[in-house]
């Protein structure tokens, strides 16, 4: 199957020329199948946020190629015009991005800038606001008198609006209370449903990323350092830590418990997993 | 992208020039330019482009970060050469063609008057270069200070420079940010008309804006709850202090300026 | 030990809005302790903690600081010397162009003299851990970093508590870590009282103090390992408890018998060990 992002070598040098340039992104191999639900982590200047803006065909890399479908998405303007609505991507602290007068207008400025009819761009903006769960006596409401959680939903509302095939989000929960975080990764898996939609989330949060995603993406250096399903990354706890990572405080009790000598399986990261570990340890039982 | 900008940077280090009092400083860029704008010959060009050339090499500013410096105005050097070319009348009759006719000190206007441009923009680079904002504003507050008695507010003036230096990098940093969130949305900052070009701003000058101010009151809190008061009663842990060297360079900056008047008196 | 801070039937309303956003809290804060005020967005927490040093009066009931009624004119700069805060985003609060440059503000504006102000700023910069830092333009450090200048700052000024508001929320894991562990060092070493206000429950774990707030006023108030262990309670207000006291929780249900208090990562897997080690 053609995977429906792919990068090819993809290269990034920051301030090219200059005595500041800096290499992001170092030859990057990278291919995401459609309805992945994926998570990338990797510290702060790992060259994770520069590797995402290259997959809508905001930045152009410096050499090495994104591809869309199997097609360079810089291969022509009109078709990179087409992959920025088909690849949604949302940035970090969206909320300071809104700038309408109303919080319809601001969701409506995507399907705008797509030329779409004003039936569809109206059926659009009402369907993701609801989605976000904005009610409609909002749509009225200036995007400025809202509450920070609020303005959050509505720059998502505006890039669901789009309705893209794949949905990148950089840190989407950054900044929000439990709460928060929770009813907005709630969004974002509803949004993947089941596999129709292709999502693709940075977050710092490893207890997210092992709850929610099918595959990890680790970034080191602007390399990717890992890349597979949530316990094999976990496994090399180790290695994480080493790469300015933190791991979920239950691997890393497990991991301390097989320092202590407990032959335990120390790739798990949640409660439950933990649990069944301890009673699959030696012995089983555990009813001290 | 915008954050290549280098125009007002600052490159730490601890050379002669480096360690000048900012007022030293300042001072002798103002003699610079005037005795820039008062060498007219060969001879007095050459005595101010020795006097750029030695600071620079005592500053070891790398000749790359000026040339990079001067990168973006090489236009407005360009018009007014090519302006002084064809305008510029003269006895030494080059090249005619059609209505257009190049004399001898046209070329000669032309080539001065870009390089004094260029010399200018170096100069202050250097200043910038070599002076951290703070200094500059410190520098500049306390030249001031007389003003004090007319009432202008130079206090209040220097720290309003100082912050407006501060928030310049984060500021550009947030625009580039803006701009690609709202690229993400099919925002086009690039094609249209003029018109079509300023409305496609409003995306990213709003949001701007808003955040701009949203730093502002953050940032008179943080200030206040630092017991920020005004100037009234406040002490400065960089105490400017004119040193010998500070003297000598004044000297070198009047021997400057007197021999680029000699010079002109004696137009050689 | 002697109160630093107290409140007295604190009461706050914003301006047009219905209801309070405090309703008459009571708090003594004791001094050289270290504080967190735990609660999700919209508990009122930042709004309490911006009473602390008066950037915020009261609308009916007190706050003393060191004695001295925030909401006197004149006791203001005394409140604020004696009280510092570190806010949420550190990019907002620095207002030099050189690191050390802006640690010497808050000394500046209080008239300290220029040699005494060198020496202090040099103290704090050591002690945050960012002197070979002092040199540097504040914009193209770490957000950890920033905040460490930004906590230098207040040191600077040798007040006698610390308020952080929300100071990790816009951090990556490292520059929290970075954070925690330094105020937790000028707690300990320095014998400044700390308050944090957050909502992230790991931070609170090193704390000696938890206050839980909700809807306005304080929920429980305790000792972190007097309060994980109320796992219902704190699930009912939203807020959870670190997975570790979560995981013990859980098999205690299950008919183990394992400390809750346990709260650290090394508590924890010692308090496993004890009940898993020995079924070879």
């Amino acid at each position: 199957m053609t995977p429906v992002l792919q990068t090819v070598r993809l290269t990034h040098r920051y301030s090219e020329g200059t005595p500041f340039e800096r290499v992001a992104l170092d030859s990057v191999d990278f291919s995401a199948q459609r309805g992945e639900f994926i998570a990338v982590i990797g510290h702060t200047g790992s060259g994770k946020s520069t590797f995402i803006q290259h997959l809508n065909g905001l930045l152009k890399p410096s050499s090495g190629s994104v591809l869309f479908d199997g097609k360079d998405v810089h291969s022509s303007k009109e078709f990179a015009r087409q992959v920025r609505f088909r690849v949604g991507l949302l940035f970090q602290y969206p909320e300071y991005q809104l700038f309408e007068e109303t919080v319809y207008r601001d969701i409506a400025f995507g399907p705008r800038n797509m030329k779409l009819k004003d039936d569809e761009v109206d059926e659009r903006v009402r369907e993701a606001a609801d989605f976000v769960g904005l009610e409609e006596s909002m749509l009225e409401k200036s995007p400025f008198d809202l509450s920070g959680g609020q303005k959050r939903r509505v720059a998502i509302a505006g890039v669901i609006a789009m309705r893209p095939e794949v949905l990148i989000l950089d840190e989407p929960t950054a900044g929000l209370d439990p709460g928060g975080r929770e009813e907005l990764m709630e969004n974002i898996i509803r949004y993947h449903d089941g596999g129709k939609r292709t999502v693709i989330y940075i977050t710092h949060s490893m207890e997210d990323a092992a709850r929610t995603a099918q595959r990890i993406v680790v970034f080191n250096h602007g390399h990717i350092a890992m890349d597979g399903a949530p316990k094999a990354v976990f496994r090399r706890g180790f290695e994480l830590i080493q790469m300015g990572i933190i791991v979920p405080q239950i691997t890393r009790v497990m991991m301390r418990l097989r320092e202590l000598g407990l032959d335990v399986d120390d790739s798990v990261y949640t409660v439950d997993q933990a649990i069944a570990a301890l009673r699959a340890g030696k012995g089983g039982g555990g009813h001290a | 992208m915008l954050r290549d900008i280098t125009l007002g940077q600052y490159y730490p280090g601890d050379t002669l020039i480096h360690r000048l009092d900012p007022r030293t400083k300042l001072v002798l860029t103002m003699v610079y330019i005037v005795a820039l704008f008062t060498a007219i010959v060969y001879a007095g060009y050459a005595l101010v482009f020795l006097f750029l050339a030695v600071s620079i090499l005592i500053s070891r500013i790398r000749l790359k970060s000026i040339l990079s410096g001067l990168k973006p105005l090489i236009v407005i050097v360009l018009i007014t050469g090519i302006l002084n070319l064809f305008y510029t009348k003269g006895e030494h009759l080059l090249v005619h063609f059609w209505r257009i006719s190049i004399y001898w000190e046209g070329v000669e206007t032309a080539v001065f008057m870009a390089l004094r441009i260029m010399l200018l923009i170096a100069g202050t680079l250097l200043l910038t270069y070599t002076t951290s904002p703070l200094q500059l504003t410190d520098g500049l507050e306390s030249l001031l200070n007389p003003l004090k008695k007319i009432h202008v507010p130079v206090h209040e003036l220097a720290m309003m420079m100082s912050i407006a230096l501060r928030f310049i990098p984060t500021l550009i940093e947030e625009t580039d940010k803006i701009m690609s969130a709202q690229r993400a949305r099919g925002a086009d900052f690039e094609t249209g008309g003029l018109i079509a070009k300023a409305k496609a701003l409003l995306p990213l000058l709003i949001p701007l804006f808003v955040s701009a101010f949203r730093r502002a009151d953050e940032l008179a809190t943080a200030m206040e709850s630092r017991c920020y008061h005004g100037g009234e009663g406040r002490t400065r842990m960089k105490q400017l202090r004119m040193a010998r060297r500070d003297w000598a360079a004044l000297a070198v900056g009047v021997l400057l300026l007197a021999l680029v008047i000699l010079f002109r008196r004696l137009g050689i | 030990m002697s109160t630093i801070i107290k409140t007295e039937k604190l009461v706050f309303t914003y301006e047009g809005a219905e209801t309070p956003t405090l309703k008459g809290l009571d708090l003594e804060i004791e001094e050289g302790s270290f504080v967190a005020i735990l609660g999700h967005n919209g508990s009122g927490k930042s709004t309490l903690a911006k009473h602390l040093n008066g950037i915020l009066l009261p609308t009916s009931g007190r706050v003393l600081v060191d004695g001295m009624d925030t909401a006197q004119e004149e006791n203001l700069l005394a409140v604020r010397h004696t009280v510092g805060m570190v806010f949420q985003n550190p990019d907002n609060q620095i207002v030099a162009n050189v690191v050390e440059d802006d640690v010497a503000f808050g000394p500046e504006n209080l008239g300290i003299p220029p040699a005494e102000i060198r020496r202090r700023v040099d103290d704090a910069l050591t002690s945050v851990q960012m002197y070979e830092f002092r040199n540097h333009a504040p914009h193209l450090l770490s957000g950890g970093q920033k905040q460490r200048v930004a906590i230098a700052g207040i040191l600077a000024m040798k007040p006698r508590c610390i308020v952080l508001d929300e100071p990790t929320a816009m951090l990556d894991p490292v520059g929290r870590g970075e954070v925690l562990d330094t105020i937790t060092r000028l707690n300990r070493q320095e014998g400044i009282t700390v308050i944090l206000v957050t909502h992230h429950m790991e931070e609170c774990i090193g704390a000696d103090r938890l206050v839980i707030m909700s809807g306005g006023s304080i929920l429980m108030d305790g000792s972190p390992r007097e309060i994980f262990p109320r796992v219902e309670e704190m699930e009912a207000a939203s807020l959870g408890v670190p997975d570790t006291t979560r995981l013990l929780y859980a098999l205690n249900r299950q008919g183990c018998s394992l400390p809750l208090e346990a709260i650290t990562t090394e508590e924890c897997a010692q308090a496993l060990m004890r009940v898993f080690g020995h079924k070879e």
